[in-house]
């Protein structure tokens, strides 16, 4: 962002927030491909970053887009794409590889209508799985989701400090109506929002392990074209970074993936909670219908019904014991989602277990889910099937 | 007067390879080590990519900086690494079936795009790794594992393609020419832009067995039969070039590579032009 710009309030669309947030967190190299309703994002990307020293890099396709980010990450740059449904199956596989070989990057989704071509471009929140479970092998991933344009910047620059922090991708799972929506927000100053890099080796560069885990299970990056000369592949590997096909190895590495992200969830579960202290009926979100909930949730304290929202930032690591606590209090839970299924609201009943009240409201038409909709879930007698809704 | 042996960029312990006997992949590596050798190459400031599949597996070897990606992909990696840091060597070493089979998009485009990428592409007319499957280079009716009655699709020139694709470099060798392809590949990784090598092997244990090839001395001398020098190739009529092959440098361009072209996006925008 222009210094002069920041600090003071300004008309931005959700997308080129996520584009100021990566560039404010130091990102410095973009490669993608179009797709909307992501594509202000690298036009955005196109603009800044030869005039800081970055690099945009227009890809011939989403596969490329996420190589070249990852190969970039390596060779020391924090690095971004951005793409849609389509985009991110098609980055999944590469994605793997970043998991595996603990390259950090951000990948951000802005998620569309599907499968297949689906309403090109219309809203959905049907990734939610994708982001978590779109690739072959076992891995954990971090995703976060943002439902306000404020929080695509901050949720941004928090993309970014996770990934390095962390030394994994992060997936920024945002839809097409925030994305597109514009709020005047009031960026930062720098300074103002913690920026985290990743953690650089110290020592002798000959007895470099670049998969060596810290105390605090994070093994430190060098960078290619540094003192550190070192090794990565997508194979299964040792400490040193060649690949080993030792079982007790694997199951080590394995075992380090998932660790690395579930002992830290403190440092990675986000969740804002809204008018939960006495809530009778909780609304679960995340995104763009966080938005009806609050409404739906305020017309309901107003008709005299104790309602509160719960509304997860961070989506995977699944905050689990805040969902719990303020679930297990509540007599109903309404989880409003942009998709069929109920990806959200099954890993909310997962939580709750099968005898809690849940109560899911589904669109899957490409258009928004509005207050009243939520508002009927909550006022419905106990055991009423909703109706058969788009 | 002492020749580079390339030794210092082999890991220790690694030898003998992996690869079968008469595969041209260590003649492969030991001309590129020796290139490195000889144009004074640092560690630090090298990068090799590879892909998958046997040549995949050539980053083992290797005591420069390495990054072994997904199958076809090597390029786009590659490609993400130079763009950031230009001053990198940075060079990728795949195989037929990973460069121009599910990789053909990269490789175009690489080339297209003319970034300082040095690519080593080692064509043994089929996928080796996975069992002799016929891949995009595999001869028209030849037989491979899937094509047992005979290769009904017709294979790529991958030197052609790059080179209408606007590689700056485009050479050709054999492993029957192993100080020719030290040759070519150093001139190769001088060159600003993209190049290119191929190198035409032997895969006595798949691709020669199915085509009145099993023994690698048969392989090696078809090579140095069929593998005419550009310059006399060029002065060949049709019908003397058939089932001949050029070999040498085939193209050398000095077109702007990306990163140069770059630079002036870089000035332009710091000029304030529109977007």
């Amino acid at each position: 962002m222009d210094i002069a710009l920041a600090g003071r309030p300004r008309l931005l669309q959700g997308n080129q927030a996520i584009a100021e947030g990566a560039i404010y967190a130091g990102a410095r190299f973009y490669a993608g491909y179009p797709i909307t309703p992501s594509s202000e994002i690298a036009d955005e990307c196109a603009a800044r970053m030869p005039r800081i020293g970055g690099v945009y890099l227009q890809m011939e396709d989403e596969l490329g887009s996420i190589a070249a980010v990852i190969g970039a990450s390596l060779a020391g740059a924090k690095a971004l794409t951005a793409t849609s449904g389509p985009g991110f199956s098609l980055m999944q596989e590469n994605l793997g590889l970043a998991v595996l070989a603990e390259v950090p990057c951000v990948i951000v989704d802005v998620q569309r209508s599907g499968p297949g071509t689906g309403l090109a471009t219309k809203p959905a929140q049907s990734d939610i799985m994708q982001a978590r479970w779109g690739r072959h092998g076992d891995q954990a991933v971090i995703a976060l989701c943002p439902a306000t344009v404020g929080e695509c910047f901050s949720l941004t620059v928090q993309a970014f400090n996770l990934a390095e922090r962390f030394r994994t991708p992060v997936v920024l799972l945002a839809d097409e109506i925030v994305g597109h929506m514009r709020e005047n927000v009031r960026l930062p100053l720098p300074g103002e929002l913690a920026v985290v890099g990743r953690a650089a080796p110290h020592g002798e560069p000959a007895t470099y392990l670049p998969f060596k885990a810290a105390e605090d299970g994070v093994a430190p990056l060098a960078s290619y074209g540094g003192d550190y000369v070192f090794h990565v592949t997508s194979s299964m590997h040792g400490a040193d970074g060649i690949s080993n096909n030792n079982p007790d190895n694997a199951a080590a590495r394995i075992r380090h993936l998932h660790a690395k992200i579930d002992r830290h969830r403190d440092e990675i579960l986000m969740t804002r909670a809204f008018d939960t202290d006495d809530a009778q009926v909780l609304i679960v979100t995340l995104g763009a219908p966080t938005r009806a909930g609050r409404s739906a949730a305020l017309e309901a304290r107003a008709a005299g019904i104790k309602a509160g929202l719960l509304q997860l930032q961070t989506v995977w690591p699944f905050p689990s014991a805040e969902v719990a606590a303020l679930g297990r209090r509540a007599r109903i839970v309404v989880v409003p989602e942009m998709n069929y299924s109920g990806q959200l609201a099954g890993e909310v009943s997962k939580v709750l277990g099968p005898a809690a009240d849940i109560r899911r409201v589904n669109r899957y038409n490409g258009t928004i889910i509005t207050p009243g909709e939520i508002l009927d879930a909550i006022t419905r007698p106990a055991g009423v099937k909703e109706d058969a809704a788009a | 007067m002492t020749h580079a042996t390339g030794r210092k960029y082999l890991r220790p312990g690694v030898l003998p390879h992996m690869w079968c006997a008469g595969c041209g992949i260590g003649t492969m590596l030991g001309a590129l080590l020796r290139a490195f050798e000889e144009l004074d190459y640092s560690r630090a400031d090298t990068v090799v990519v590879t892909g998958i599949g046997c040549t995949g597996k050539l980053d083992d070897y290797l005591l420069t900086n390495a990054l072994h990606t997904t199958h076809g992909r090597a390029l786009a990696y590659a490609t993400g690494i130079k763009a950031f840091r230009p001053h990198l060597n940075v060079v990728v070493v795949m195989g037929d079936g990973d460069s121009v089979n599910i990789g053909g998009n990269h490789f175009i485009h690489a080339c297209r795009r003319n970034i300082g990428l040095t690519a080593i592409v080692l064509n043994n007319f089929n996928f080796g790794m996975t069992g002799g499957q016929a891949s995009a280079t595999s001869p028209e009716w030849s037989f491979t594992s899937t094509t047992s009655y005979g290769n009904p699709e017709r294979a790529f020139d991958i030197c052609a393609l790059a080179e209408v694709a606007g590689a700056n470099y485009v050479a050709r060798s054999t492993p029957g020419h192993g100080w020719e392809m030290q040759g070519l590949i150093k001139r190769a990784l001088a060159n600003r832009g993209f190049s290119l090598v191929e190198v035409i092997s032997p895969c006595p244990t798949h691709f020669g067995r199915r085509n009145d090839m099993p023994e690698t001395v048969q392989s090696l001398r078809w090579l140095k039969q069929h593998a005419v020098p550009v310059e006399r190739y060029r002065g060949l009529a049709a019908a003397e070039r058939q089932g001949c092959f050029p070999i040498g440098t085939l193209v050398e361009r000095d077109e702007p590579d990306f990163s140069t072209n770059y630079s002036r996006v870089r000035a332009r925008a710091a000029e304030g032009r529109p977007a």
